[in-house]
C-alpha cells in the first residue's frame, strides 16, 4: 500500500477543509514562485522526465503535450483548457478535486498556463456540478483576494485569469474537440482532427486542455521532484491515480493508490470485498463504462496501470472500477451502458448515431433472450462497423464495452438466446419466409 | 431522457429581471470581446432559472438579440443540452440515476418509489404539483450509489425507504439535507478507511 505521504491529494476525504489556510498547510502554494522563476522549459522538461499521463482516459504524456504550444505568442493568444466535464459512469475523482482540493487545481492551473503561455484559463464543469462549481468559484476569490492569481500573480510578472464554464448535461462534452465547441457556446459536437486543437484550438487560437486530476498533480510533482513521481509505479505508468471503486462492493469509495496496483488489493483491501466475497465475483469493468470488462480468472491477477490494461485488451481509461458480481445479469448491464451510449452520443456521424440504437435494442432482446443466436455474431459485426468509423472516440467508448462482452460471455449469450425464428420450422408459409433464408437451405 | 418537447402555452414575453441581468452581464464579461456567444449556456441556464425551472421560447429570442447571435443557434444549444428543461417540471425535480453504477445498487428501487409516490410516468407532475421525475443518465457520484439530484443538490447512497422519508420532507414543505444519506463522510469508504488516517485524526 502507498505510504500516506506519498499522496498528493491529502484532503481527498475532506478531513481538514478546502479554504486557503488549510490548503496552505497542506503545502500547496509553497514555493510556487520559485517554480515558475525557473522558467518555462524547466517546467516542461520536468513534467517530461516524471512521465505524468494525462489522466482523463487516453494517457497522453502531459509535458509531450504542453511542448505542442507554439513557443512565441503570435497573433493569437494563447488558451488553457481544463477539463472537468466528468460523466463517464463508474468516474467520480473530479468532483472530489473540485470540492476538497480546489487550490491545488488553481495551483496547477497558474503553473501550466505559465509553461503553455497561456493569460487567460476555462475550467469546463458539467452543468451537474453546480454546488462543486461554487466551492470552486470561492477557491478562486479567494486566491484572486491573496494575488495568487490575477494581474502579476505572485509579483511574478506573469497575468492570469481563471474562469468557470459550466456545461449542461452532454457526456460528449468530455470529448476535448466538443468541449472547445461548447465552450464557444454550440452544439458540442467534435471536430475532425487534424488541426489539432495545441494549434488550433478555442476561438481557432492554440489551446492546451487537461483533465483536471492531471493538473492538480502537477504542483506537487514539481515541489517534490520528478524523481520522486516517478520512483511510483513502472516505467511510463508512473505515480499516483485517484481510483474510484463503485458497483457490488461493501465499501464503494475513491482512494488514491499507486499506479500498477494489484486490482485485487483495491477491491479487498480498500472496497472492502466483493459483495459476496470473491468468488462471487463475475466481470470488472476496470476504466469507465467505455472500457471492455474483464472476467474474474483476468481480474485475479490484475495489475492496474495503462500498459497492463492494454495488455489484457482493455484500457485503463479513467479508473472508474465498476464491480459486477453473480448476482447481476451481465447482459442487462450492457444493456444498460449501450443506453447510456444509445442516448449521449452527438448525431454528427451516422455510424455512431444509428449503431448505438441498434446496439442497445440488440442487448435488450438479447437480455430477455429473444434474439437468435446469429445475431451474436451480427451484433460483433455492427460493433466493428462503428469502431474507427467516427469522427471522434465516442465510436470506440459505445462498442468496445459491446465487444468486451461478447469477448467473454458469449456463452451465456447464446445459452439464454436459443430462439429460432419461426420461418425456417415452417417454410411453408410462403409469405413468412425470409426468402434468403430459404434460398441458403435450399440450395 | 429530458424533456425536449415545446410546451405548448408559451407566455408572451421575456425580460431578464435585474439579478439576471447582472448575473448575465458578468458572464459575459468572462470571454473575450467579439465572443459573447460563449455566454449562451449560462444565459439560458439563468433563464430557467428565473422562469420556475424552464426555458419559453420567448427566453431563447431575447437572448439571441442580447447576444448579437441567430435565434436558432440558441434553439440548437437548448435542444441539445440534457439540462435545459423546455416544459414546466415540477418545483422540486427529481433526476435519478439509473445508469450501471447506479443500477447495480438498486437505482430502480428509487424508481419504484418514484412511480408510486410522485406519478405513474416521468415528467408529469405529482398530484399536489410540487415534484416531478426522471431518469437520467450519470450523474457522476458512482461511489455514493445509487443517488439523484433535486434541482441543484445531490442526495446519496439512497435506498427505497430513504427516498420515501425525502419525499415526506418535501411535502412538509422542508427542503431535506443534501449528501450522504448513510451516514458517511463524502466518498470514504465506511468503516474500513485505511488511508489517510493521521489527517482524519488529527
Amino acid at each position: 500500500m502507498l505510504k500516506d505521504e506519498d499522496r498528493i491529494f491529502q484532503n481527498l476525504y475532506n478531513d481538514s477543509g478546502a479554504d486557503i489556510e488549510s490548503a496552505k498547510l497542506r503545502n500547496d502554494w509553497s514555493g510556487t514562485k520559485e517554480i515558475l522563476e525557473k522558467g518555462r522549459e524547466w517546467i516542461i522538461n520536468e513534467v517530461k522526465s516524471s512521465e505524468l499521463r494525462g489522466r482523463g482516459g487516453a494517457g497522453f504524456p502531459t509535458g509531450l503535450k504542453w511542448s505542442f504550444a507554439p513557443k512565441e505568442v503570435g497573433s493569437r493568444p494563447h488558451y488553457l483548457v481544463i477539463n472537468a466535464d466528468e460523466s463517464e459512469p463508474g468516474t467520480c475523482k473530479d468532483r472530489d478535486i473540485l470540492r476538497f482540493e480546489p487550490h491545488k487545481l488553481i495551483e496547477g492551473c497558474l503553473i501550466a498556463s505559465y509553461a503553455v503561455n497561456a493569460h487567460k484559463c476555462y475550467i469546463y464543469i458539467r452543468g451537474e456540478y453546480f454546488n462543486e462549481g461554487e466551492k470552486l468559484q470561492t477557491a478562486i476569490d479567494e486566491a484572486y483576494k491573496n494575488n495568487l492569481i490575477g494581474k502579476n500573480a505572485l509579483n511574478s510578472g506573469w497575468d492570469l485569469d481563471i474562469y468557470i464554464h459550466y456545461g449542461a448535461g452532454a457526456y460528449i462534452c468530455g470529448e476535448e474537440t466538443a468541449l472547445l465547441e461548447s465552450l464557444e457556446g454550440k452544439k458540442g459536437q467534435p471536430r475532425l482532427k487534424p488541426p489539432f486543437p495545441a494549434l488550433i484550438g478555442l476561438y481557432g487560437c492554440p489551446t492546451i486542455i487537461n483533465n483536471v486530476e492531471t493538473v492538480a498533480a502537477v504542483p506537487t510533482i514539481l515541489r517534490r521532484g520528478a524523481k520522486w513521481f516517478s520512483s511510483l509505479g513502472r516505467p511510463k505508468n508512473t505515480g499516483t491515480k485517484i481510483y474510484c471503486i463503485s458497483g457490488n462492493v461493501n465499501n464503494p469509495c475513491n482512494v488514491e493508490e499507486e499506479m500498477g496496483v494489484p486490482l485485487k488489493e483495491l477491491i479487498e483491501n480498500h472496497a472492502g470485498g466483493v459483495v459476496g466475497g470473491w468468488d462471487n465475483l463475475k466481470a470488472v469493468i476496470p476504466g469507465g463504462s467505455s472500457m471492455p470488462m474483464l472476467p474474474k480468472e483476468i481480474c485475479d491477477n490484475m495489475k492496474m496501470d495503462f500498459d497492463a490494461c492494454v495488455e489484457n485488451k482493455t484500457g485503463l481509461g479513467t479508473a472508474g472500477i465498476v464491480v459486477i458480481n453473480n448476482d447481476q445479469d451481465i447482459i442487462k448491464c450492457m444493456a444498460r451502458i449501450a443506453r447510456f451510449y444509445k442516448h449521449e452520443s452527438c448525431g454528427q456521424c451516422t455510424p455512431c448515431r444509428e449503431g448505438s440504437g441498434w446496439m442497445w435494442r440488440m442487448l435488450e432482446r438479447m437480455a430477455a433472450g429473444e434474439a437468435t443466436p446469429d445475431e451474436v455474431d451480427m451484433l460483433f459485426d455492427v460493433t466493428k462497423q462503428i469502431e474507427g468509423h467516427t469522427i471522434c472516440a465516442f465510436g470506440e467508448g459505445s462498442s468496445w464495452p459491446v465487444q468486451g462482452l461478447i469477448r467473454h460471455f458469449k456463452d451465456e449469450i447464446l445459452e439464454r438466446n436459443k430462439f429460432d425464428p419461426v420461418v425456417k420450422k415452417q417454410k411453408n408459409i410462403p409469405y413468412l419466409v425470409d426468402q434468403h433464408l430459404l434460398e441458403k437451405e435450399n440450395a | 431522457m429530458s424533456i425536449k418537447k415545446i410546451h405548448k402555452e408559451q407566455p408572451e414575453t421575456f425580460k431578464f429581471n435585474d439579478k439576471s441581468m447582472e448575473a448575465a452581464n458578468k458572464i459575459v464579461s468572462n470571454y473575450p470581446d467579439g465572443k459573447q456567444q460563449s455566454a449562451v449556456m449560462a444565459l439560458l441556464y439563468i433563464a430557467q432559472r428565473q422562469n420556475d425551472n424552464w426555458i419559453p421560447l420567448q427566453a431563447m429570442k431575447y437572448i439571441a438579440k442580447f447576444l448579437d447571435m441567430p435565434y436558432i443557434k440558441v434553439y440548437e444549444v437548448a435542444t441539445f443540452y440534457s439540462m435545459y428543461n423546455l416544459s414546466p417540471v415540477g418545483k422540486y425535480f427529481f433526476q435519478v440515476c439509473t445508469t450501471t453504477p447506479c443500477m447495480l445498487r438498486g437505482a430502480y428501487d428509487l424508481v419504484k418509489v418514484c412511480k408510486n409516490k410522485i406519478s405513474e410516468k416521468e415528467n408529469v407532475l405529482s398530484n399536489d404539483g410540487k415534484i416531478s421525475w426522471m431518469e437520467v443518465e450519470c450523474l457522476g457520484a458512482c461511489v455514493n450509489a445509487p443517488m439523484m439530484q433535486v434541482n441543484e443538490d445531490y442526495y446519496e447512497d439512497l435506498n427505497d425507504k430513504k427516498l420515501e422519508e425525502i419525499i415526506e420532507t418535501i411535502n412538509k414543505n422542508k427542503i431535506p439535507k443534501p449528501g450522504s444519506y448513510s451516514g458517511r463522510i463524502n466518498a470514504e469508504p465506511v468503516n474500513n478507511r485505511k488511508t489517510l488516517l493521521g489527517n482524519k485524526n488529527a
